[in-house]
């Protein structure tokens, strides 16, 4: 079991307000990504339901109890940090057995989760090792160990594939999303990259200044967000905006169309511009445009597209895949 | 890439850092120099060197004269005993500072810090006056507590900076895998802190071995350790350099043993944290 529920929480530190008020729910056994920009509340909402920080009001609920006040160790959670928070000073089989030892298990049982959970993340030839002799993408399977050994109700992760280089990222979050299946606990994961959370959320939370912006599967929010932050966040590359005439035309104040959602010609189109950067990457071909209007855009073509810098083309949305955005920004 | 110094600079140096070195070093060996002279020879003008009758009836005269074992053994529970009482204070102490910080832990510290800067003598009349009344004076757990309460500002600075270097995280890790606060000290804080405690314990060890002020003025015999053994042999008349730098040496000699074993400890503590 582990839902957790959030009712009204609200975090201040001295005079400023960092999240006024969230209201979410989290079922048994999803994989939970909160996503938003630097600074946005994410990684405190989540030290708020590992009891890290107290809240200012408010309630969390965890498998339907109380839990706002409840010390850390008591919410039956286990956390993977950024920075991994080894003990550096204990063996891989002392820093997994650690929650263990603290739970009063006896040491022949210890011994056997270790190896459970060593044998799952590949860390059985490791086991002696201190972690300052681990690389980091071992480093983070220890910590991930150090979490599952423990049988939590579920696991929370603070942005824990940050610190690797890129390659290993990609491999890490194929391995948590595997984990994911093979235990099917509540995951609630913190990370300010979209790629991470479109690949691995069942549910997307999108955060911006301590406020939910909206909640919903990854292609949900892809297909329907709810206004232009999610808009702009959810996708790579970013969705374009276009204010002025052309929006005018549909009712909006700004329409939104996703780079991936041009028809791309050279002779004709709805909009017509001047190629600026020509990206060929042999799949894809990424176009930055100038328009005529004078506002930028990143088109993108599945591909090759041979066009180059200072070449005219022409665009055209296509159908059903135009966002349409009022005055404040929501969607319409 | 390192920076080239020429061979006159380089010699130049290390002249001149042999010769601080010396001066540094020189009371010392003729201390110990002196601690082998005859009373003659101690006070002879010129200074004799090296070329002198060696003896160490100097030694075997204050073997005879004062219990030094007794001395020694004071010395040892006064600043052993004054160190572990103040780590048992100032560990949690430092613990909440560097991870709990409040708004005016800064002042704290700097609070701390400043009855360093009180002149001992200031306060002597009225400790000396309380330790009359409670019965302290001359007894080993009274110059305790003072040489704990004297050096638990540094401790605590010490502990505080290195505890500081120990990243929040992984504590915050231990309170997530089940530690309450006191297992948390144990066996995550404490062990990580180790090279930092261990050269606090040192250092303070010296500091109180050292200690002369309090322990001449509030010890006389039963408690007195080795600075009031030194002192006794400082007469108003007749000659004492001889036996007074014997006696020197010997209350020198193991803090310098001491020292000479950990200082390797010493430096990495020191500079914990300074270079990764």
């Amino acid at each position: 079991m582990g839902s957790i529920t959030l009712k009204q929480v609200r975090k201040a530190f001295g005079d400023v307000e960092v999240i006024p008020g969230v209201d979410l729910q989290i079922n048994d056994g999803e994989f939970v990504v909160f996503v938003g920009p630097s600074g946005c509340g994410k990684s405190t909402l989540l030290r708020l339901i590992a009891g890290l920080e107290d809240v200012s009001s408010g309630q969390i609920l965890i498998d339907g109890q109380d839990m706002t006040q409840a010390a850390p160790s008591r919410r039956k959670l286990a956390m993977v940090f950024q920075s991994y928070a080894l003990y550096p000073h204990m063996s891989v089989r002392k820093n997994i057995a650690f929650p263990l030892k603290m739970a009063g298990m006896d040491a022949a049982q210890q011994e056997a989760r270790v190896k459970h959970a060593a044998g799952i993340l590949n860390l059985t030839d490791y086991l002696d090792r201190r972690p300052g002799q681990l690389s980091g993408g071992q480093r983070q399977r220890v910590a991930i160990g150090r979490a599952i050994v423990r049988e939590p109700s579920a696991f929370l992760f603070d942005e824990p594939l940050s610190n690797l280089d890129a390659a290993l990222r990609v491999n890490m979050r194929v391995e948590i999303s595997e984990l994911h299946k093979k235990l099917a606990t509540t995951m609630v994961y913190v990370t300010h990259d979209q790629v991470e959370a479109m690949t691995m959320a069942d549910k997307i939370v999108v955060l911006r200044a301590g406020r939910v912006e909206q909640v919903g599967s990854p292609l949900e929010l892809y297909r329907t967000p709810a206004n232009r932050f999610v808009a702009g966040f959810i996708g790579s590359p970013n969705m374009n905006f276009i204010e002025g005439e052309p929006a005018a035309r549909l009712g909006a104040h700004a329409i939104g169309v996703r780079p991936e959602h041009f028809a791309m010609s050279t002779t004709e189109g709805l909009l017509a511009g001047t190629v600026g950067v020509a990206e060929h990457l042999g799949s894809d071909t990424f176009l930055h445009i100038d328009l005529d209007n004078g506002s930028h855009i990143v088109a993108r073509a599945a591909g090759e597209f041979p066009v180059h810098h200072g070449d005219r083309i022409f665009l055209t949305p296509q159908e059903g895949r135009v966002y349409r955005f009022d005055q404040n920004g929501l969607a319409l | 890439m390192a920076r080239r110094v020429s061979e006159t600079r380089r010699w130049t140096f290390t002249i001149l850092a042999w010769l601080v070195a010396l001066a540094i070093f020189f009371p010392i060996l003729w201390t110990i120099l002196t601690s082998f002279k005859s009373e003659a020879d101690a006070i002879a003008s010129p200074p004799k060197f090296l070329f002198f009758d060696w003896t160490t009836e100097n030694y075997a005269e204050v073997q005879s004269r004062s219990p030094y074992f007794r001395h020694f053994m004071n010395s040892v529970i006064i600043s052993v005993g004054s160190t572990l009482l103040g780590l048992l204070i100032a560990i949690p102490a430092a613990w909440s500072m560097a991870f709990q910080p409040a708004k005016r832990t800064k002042d704290l510290l700097m609070w701390m810090l400043s009855t360093k800067m009180m002149p001992a003598a200031g306060v002597l009349i009225p400790m000396y006056l309380m330790f009359r009344s409670f019965g302290l004076l001359d007894t080993r757990i009274g110059i305790t507590v003072v040489l704990m309460l004297i050096n638990l500002p540094i401790i605590t600075w010490m502990l505080y900076t290195y505890f500081r270097e120990i990243p929040g995280e992984i504590l915050e890790a231990a309170r997530m895998d089940g530690a309450s606060l006191s297992k948390e000290i144990i066996h995550v804080l404490t062990p990580m802190a180790v090279p930092g405690i261990a050269s606090t314990l040192l250092l303070n060890v010296i500091l109180a071995w050292n200690e002369a002020f309090w322990t001449l003025n509030l010890t006389t015999s039963k408690a007195a350790p080795l600075t009031t053994f030194i002192a006794s042999y400082s007469s108003p008349e007749g000659l004492f350099y001889a036996k007074l730098s014997a006696a020197s040496t010997m209350a020198i000699a193991p803090i310098l043993i001491l020292g000479w074993f950990s200082q390797k400890q010493l430096v990495r503590g020191l500079t914990f944290g300074a270079v990764k």
